[in-house]
């Protein structure tokens, strides 16, 4: 076999490909679900902590803070890992995936806190004071008047770090769930072929072009409305 | 609807505005040293003086945008300070004008006017669209309703926050320099529009430089200094026979200009 005979073997072989197709998008169908869930919660709970840190209580905000800082120091698979070997130590077992999306949630939702919390501040105090002074509460001013200007600051950031998130799912794999990579790999093992992998980049490519092209065009489309 | 300036008897009646002995300190700055203020209805009182002296932190205590630290203010008869006091049943009788508009960009001009009608006064839709459409016609931008803050001149914006203001009917409208942050052939349209203001009978407190504006429609002018209430009178007597040395200079200072 020549060089490139060999490569289009490993690596392009469609009888491999043709066979474990199935298995690589039910990966993706996972992905999907695990990425969605991830968006959701993530995205849900940072706004809830910048809001709740917007309240201005101070050891609350300090308490924020720490959490915040702590799941942005932390590798994603660091908490990951954690989650799955260590908490069945202290009876608290989860599984593979319901660590996954609990951990990459966490993290979104420290990064998200933190746009948030930069859009929340960027609005100039100029706001609050004529919302106030028309008789507007608090929690008036920061819904209707502050957060829909913070919300269109904090789109593009927001967006490019979710979608790094997301792809945080291929991590997955190492405790054993069965979204793209880990599929790839379990058909790797099973045909003692890599062309599994090409599968599961390809199947990476369908997923998150959409989503990197949607990211690029938020990102333009906000940036000269401001 | 104009009706007569204030008589002296009508400064005799209850004040709408009433402040006592106001303190205020941004840590080892004492911004406000005890200042008194009282404005009857229908009367436009003006207060200037040098820049630092306390002007706006003493506007903004009037509706509690800062909190004093010591005195009382009455409002409407309300007590502001108290904590009894629903602080925003209470500002929306109190009408605020900043130097910078603080329009909400996200809204259309109307909007802007209608939200704290919606939110505040719990309006129908219909019922404050009226309202606000009135509201910018009275400001003259009857034809801009629909105009982001974005697409408006700063005159234009201005009176549209004017606008916003006077929607909600208040008791006494407080203008901070709501004319210095125009370009020059601006200004008049602002000043038109709030000599109309006080022709109808709102009671105003307006801190501004504008000197010409403060000489034909105020009936009183209060010059501040260092946190205090210096001397105030008509505006004949504090731009044409100030008593204290430092308004003399401060009138000076400003008539070179
Ligand atoms: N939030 C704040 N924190 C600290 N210091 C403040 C604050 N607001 C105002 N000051 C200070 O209080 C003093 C009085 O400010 P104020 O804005 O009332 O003056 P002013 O008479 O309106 O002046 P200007 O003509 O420049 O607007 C200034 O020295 C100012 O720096
Ligand atoms: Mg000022």
């Amino acid at each position: 076999m020549g060089g490139l005979e060999s490569f289009l073997f490993s690596f392009f072989n469609l009888k491999v490909m043709g066979t474990y197709l199935p298995l690589i998008a039910q990966g993706l169908g996972l992905t999907v679900i695990l990425a969605l869930l991830i968006v959701v919660s993530g995205l849900a709970l940072g706004l809830a902590l910048a809001l709740l840190r917007a309240c201005g209580i101070r050891p609350l905000n300090w308490l924020i803070i720490f959490v915040v800082d702590l799941f942005r120091a932390l590798p994603p698979l660091v908490i990951i890992v954690l989650l799955f070997f260590g908490l069945p130590a202290m009876g608290l077992g989860m599984s593979g995936f319901a660590a996954t999306w609990l951990s990459l949630t966490l993290v979104l939702m420290a990064f998200a806190e933190e746009i948030y919390w930069a859009g929340i501040t960027a609005v100039p105090k100029g706001q609050w004071e004529a919302a106030r002074s028309t008789g507007l509460g608090f929690f008036q001013t920061l819904r209707l008047v502050v957060l829909p200007q913070a919300l269109r600051i904090t789109i593009p950031p927001l967006t490019n770090r979710t979608i790094a998130i997301t792809k945080g799912t291929a991590l997955g794999s190492v405790v054993g769930v069965a979204e793209i990579l880990g599929a790839a790999q379990s058909a790797m093992s099973f045909s003692a072929n890599p062309s599994p992998l090409t599968l599961g980049a390809i199947a990476y490519l369908i997923l998150f072009i959409p989503v990197v092209a949607l990211g690029r065009w938020v990102e333009t489309r906000f940036a000269w409305k401001r | 609807m104009t009706r007569p300036a204030p008589s002296p008897a009508a400064a005799a009646t209850r004040p709408i505005v009433d402040a006592r002995g106001l303190w205020k300190r941004f840590g080892p700055l004492t911004v406000l040293k005890g200042v008194d203020l009282s404005v009857a209805e229908r009367e436009l009182v003006f207060i200037i003086g040098p820049s630092g002296s306390g002007k706006s932190t003493l506007l903004r205590c009037l509706n509690r945008l800062e909190e004093p630290d010591d005195g009382s203010i009455h409002v409407d008869g309300i007590e502001l300070l108290s904590r009894a006091t629903d602080i925003n049943a209470a500002r929306r009788r109190i009408g605020m004008v900043f130097q910078s508009f603080n329009l909400y960009p996200h809204m259309t001009a109307r909007q802007n006017v209608m939200l704290a009608l919606r939110k505040v006064l719990k309006q129908e839709r219909a019922q404050a669209e009226e309202a606000a459409a009135r509201a910018l016609d009275r400001v003259g931008l009857a034809e801009r309703m629909d105009h982001y803050p974005a697409q408006l001149s700063g005159g234009q914006q201005q009176r549209v926050a004017i606008a916003r203001a006077i929607a909600l009917e208040p008791r006494v409208m407080l203008f901070d320099e709501p004319t210095s942050a125009l370009d020059p052939e601006l200004v008049g349209g602002v000043l038109a529009v709030m000599r109309e203001l006080r022709q109808d009978g709102m009671t105003m407190v307006v801190v501004s430089h504008e000197m010409a504006f403060a000489k034909a429609a105020a009936d009183r002018v209060v010059f501040m200094a260092d946190g205090e209430k210096l001397e105030e009178g008509p505006p004949a007597q504090i731009f044409g026979d100030p008593r204290h040395e430092r308004t003399r200079a401060f009138i000076r200072q400003i008539d070179r200009h």
